[in-house]
């Protein structure tokens, strides 16, 4: 175990553990480091000198904010306990799994790669986020997909209210309910939901479930790791009755 | 705004204009239902919607007009004009990243998007702010290639809308700003009209082609203070503490929202006042919602000496900046620098009366066109339209820029001398004086010829 600890708010860190070999302890070939002793900064910089095919380990993570943000190489970084906010943030290669519950804005803008919460996510997860993958085994809160543009989530559990709001592309996968105002102000974002729906929002309407949907939440489904049969999901998406402004719509915002 | 003639079957001699019907026949234009008001009201009553434009707002609110400055006599000693040295540069952002930047002229560059301008005018801005050793700033639609190539410092604006945000760009920035508001729409979303949403603007912002654009009005991951200094937490971990963060306010509050972005850990307050401009917006909201400029800077400057963070957190100042005496005004009442946004765009060629005809065609008139919505622009600034934005050489608007801001800084320099100051950042309150009762209150400098500041204990 390499215990780094340059202060938490410093701005240049002292890390050295880029690379497997800068002093680190090499644990089934991942990089473990121990947020006991550590820092956030430390941890991030480290993880952005990383270079492709790298594995690393986060112990004790704390519920800590910003771990593992802005990852740009292929590499694997399992935290082992809960996340604070933006958890993976701007993630853009490699996968993040979080073996435990993540704060508010998990993955927020993920570029691609694959994040993971074995637990529960808090509002505004994959906020914005214009591609990867996105997988919450339990359930995830208010604002799940909020303004999502390319990126794909799948949530175990439920979903809150104004979920996908203003959602502009990508897919949002719910096993689970979802809560009221569901995709108000939709774009081209599909949403699949297999339980209840509390309320539709602003221009979202259910939509037929074709092959070409089944196929689609198939791949989705595999992707995450779940086993629910495509057959029991509900597709919704726009109307796209408020893509251009009407004084006639004006009751319908 | 779309000029519109009086009702022709009022008056008499056909051959008058509007205007000489008035002085001729002795006719009394309302206060209260002037020309434009009856204008508007014409508008709507005959299409139903409300009005949508560009610019800032067009009534007359207090603003550095009603500031004078005090040139030295006898109590003050001033430089001389052409002779000794009074330095501009402004060092923005030192507070926490470890790459600041070093400006050598305190006058910036406004955001402003590409999508709401075209990419030649982004460019031109990119050159003429170079040229001079200052900053571009982004806007709602992402980073340009022609606008990173051309823009030796770039602020890269982190908005609500996140459209085009990328964790690259964001490390590509110089500085990022994270918007809260804009002056011209404090709590206000945006609204691109379709007929701007080309194919490169969707790309760019994740669109279909042709829809109208609703830029949110608050930022999907964070709901305030407390998560704001989580978010720039997590924007200096992924930018390794490099970059400075700029925190965008529209002036409503500044006060308050001065110090909470302080608290957040902001290293550069932005304050935009209600004089700033918008590609496009409500026309109401324009004109309603926000403080003026003026009122707006002592409140931030109160909020950051309270704070004891004057001149460590920088305080930029945008909102109808038009010449060096702004910017020597705002920087007296504390401002580290200025941000200029529809100067510039006059600068680089906008409402050019060159295009007289063509803007008279639209229903409007040079000087007057702010349609910037419709994506028609004569000038070629605010449009996507391929042959009209090819009007604009972005060399040519870019020299145009940097001379516009030698000027605003040699005009500063100017007052600053006269003042007896050998930096721009050394003006004060004390170098200025209010003609009237409303500016003296908002700007707390004394009524010119008194030691009187309403309100002041």
């Amino acid at each position: 175990m390499v215990t780094l600890t340059a202060p938490e708010t410093a701005h240049t860190s002292t890390a050295t553990a880029g690379t497997a070999s800068a002093g680190a302890t090499l644990i089934d070939g991942a990089t473990l480091i121990d947020l006991a002793g550590s820092s956030v900064r430390d941890l991030n910089q480290a993880l952005h000198q990383a270079t492709d095919g790298q594995a690393w380990t986060v112990k004790t993570p704390g519920g800590k904010h910003s771990l593992a943000v802005g990852i740009d190489a292929d590499i694997d970084v399992t935290i082992d306990g809960h996340a604070g906010y933006y958890a993976a943030g701007m993630h853009q290669k490699g996968e993040v799994t979080i073996n435990g519950n993540a704060g508010v804005g998990l993955a927020e803008n993920i570029m691609s790669g694959k994040v993971h919460v074995t637990g529960d996510a808090s509002q505004s997860a994959a906020a914005t986020g214009h591609g990867g993958l996105v997988v919450i085994d339990g359930n995830a809160g208010a604002r799940c997909g909020i303004s999502m543009k390319g990126v794909d989530i799948v949530v175990g559990g439920n979903i809150g209210h104004m979920s996908a709001f203003m959602a502009q592309a990508g897919r949002l996968v719910v096993c689970g309910h979802a809560g009221e105002a569901l995709g108000d102000s939709i774009y081209e974002a599909r949403i699949y939901v297999r339980g209840t729906v509390a309320s539709l929002g602003a221009d979202c309407i259910e939509k037929p479930m074709t092959a070409e949907h089944l196929d689609e939440l198939a791949g989705l489904l595999a992707a995450a790791g779940r086993t629910e049969d495509p057959a029991d999901f509900r597709r919704y998406g726009s109307a796209r009755n408020l893509y251009h402004f009407s004084v006639h719509n004006s009751t319908s915002y | 705004m779309t000029i519109t003639s009086l009702p022709q079957d009022t008056v008499s001699p056909a051959h008058l204009t509007p205007a000489q019907h008035t002085e001729e026949l002795g006719l009394r234009e309302s206060a209260t239902f002037d020309r434009a008001t009856i204008a508007d009201i014409q508008r709507a009553a005959a299409t139903g919607v409300y009005d949508i434009r560009g610019w800032g707002a067009k009534r007359k609110v207090p603003h550095f007009d009603d500031l004078l400055f005090l040139g030295a006599s006898m109590s003050r000693y001033p430089l001389e004009g052409y002779r000794e040295k009074c330095d501009t540069d402004v060092i923005l952002g030192d507070r926490h990243a470890s790459r600041p930047l070093h400006l050598q002229t305190p006058v910036t560059i406004a955001g402003m998007s590409f999508g709401a301008l075209s990419a030649n005018a982004k460019e031109a801005l990119g050159r003429g702010a170079s040229e001079v050793g200052t900053s571009t700033t982004t806007g709602d639609g992402g980073m340009t290639p022609e606008e990173r190539g051309q823009s030796k410092h770039l602020v890269y604006q982190y908005l609500p809308s996140r459209y085009g945000m990328n964790p690259d760009d964001l490390r590509k920035a110089d500085a990022i700003e994270i918007v809260l508001g804009q002056g011209a729409k404090p709590g206000g979303g945006g609204m691109l009209l379709g007929q701007k949403i080309t194919e490169r603007v969707a790309g760019m912002r994740t669109l279909p082609v042709g829809i109208d654009q609703r830029s949110a009005s608050r930022h999907p991951d964070w709901t305030g203070p407390d998560d704001l200094e989580i978010k720039i937490g997590e924007l200096r971990e992924i930018t390794d503490w490099k970059t400075p963060i700029y925190v965008k306010i529209g002036a409503s509050r500044p006060y308050y929202d001065t110090a909470l972005a302080v608290k957040a850990g902001a290293d550069v307050v932005v304050v935009d006042g209600m004089q700033g401009g918008t590609a496009a917006t409500q026309q109401v909201f324009i004109e309603n919602v926000g403080i003026p400029t003026l009122a707006a800077i002592p409140q931030a400057v109160q909020a950051l000496q309270e704070l004891g963070l004057h001149r460590k957190v920088q305080l930029i100042v945008s909102g109808g900046i038009r010449t060096g005496a702004d910017v020597a005004k705002a920087m007296a009442l504390g401002a580290d620098a200025v941000a200029i946004g529809t100067a510039a765009l006059i600068a680089l060629g906008d409402n050019d009366p060159r295009y007289a005809a063509e803007y008279a065609a639209l229903g409007s008139a040079a000087g007057f066109y702010d349609d910037f919505q419709d994506g028609r622009d004569p000038a070629g600034i605010t449009t996507q339209d391929p042959e009209l934005s090819s009007r604009l050489d972005p060399i040519a608007g870019g020299r145009r820029l940097a001379n516009y801001l030698r000027v605003l800084t040699m005009e500063a320099q100017t007052i600053a001398r006269a003042c007896g100051k050998s930096h721009l950042h050394n003006l004060e309150p004390e170098d200025l004086v209010a003609l009237t009762i409303e500016a003296s209150a908002m700007a707390r400098v004394p009524l010119a010829g008194t030691s009187w500041i309403p309100g002041a204990k």
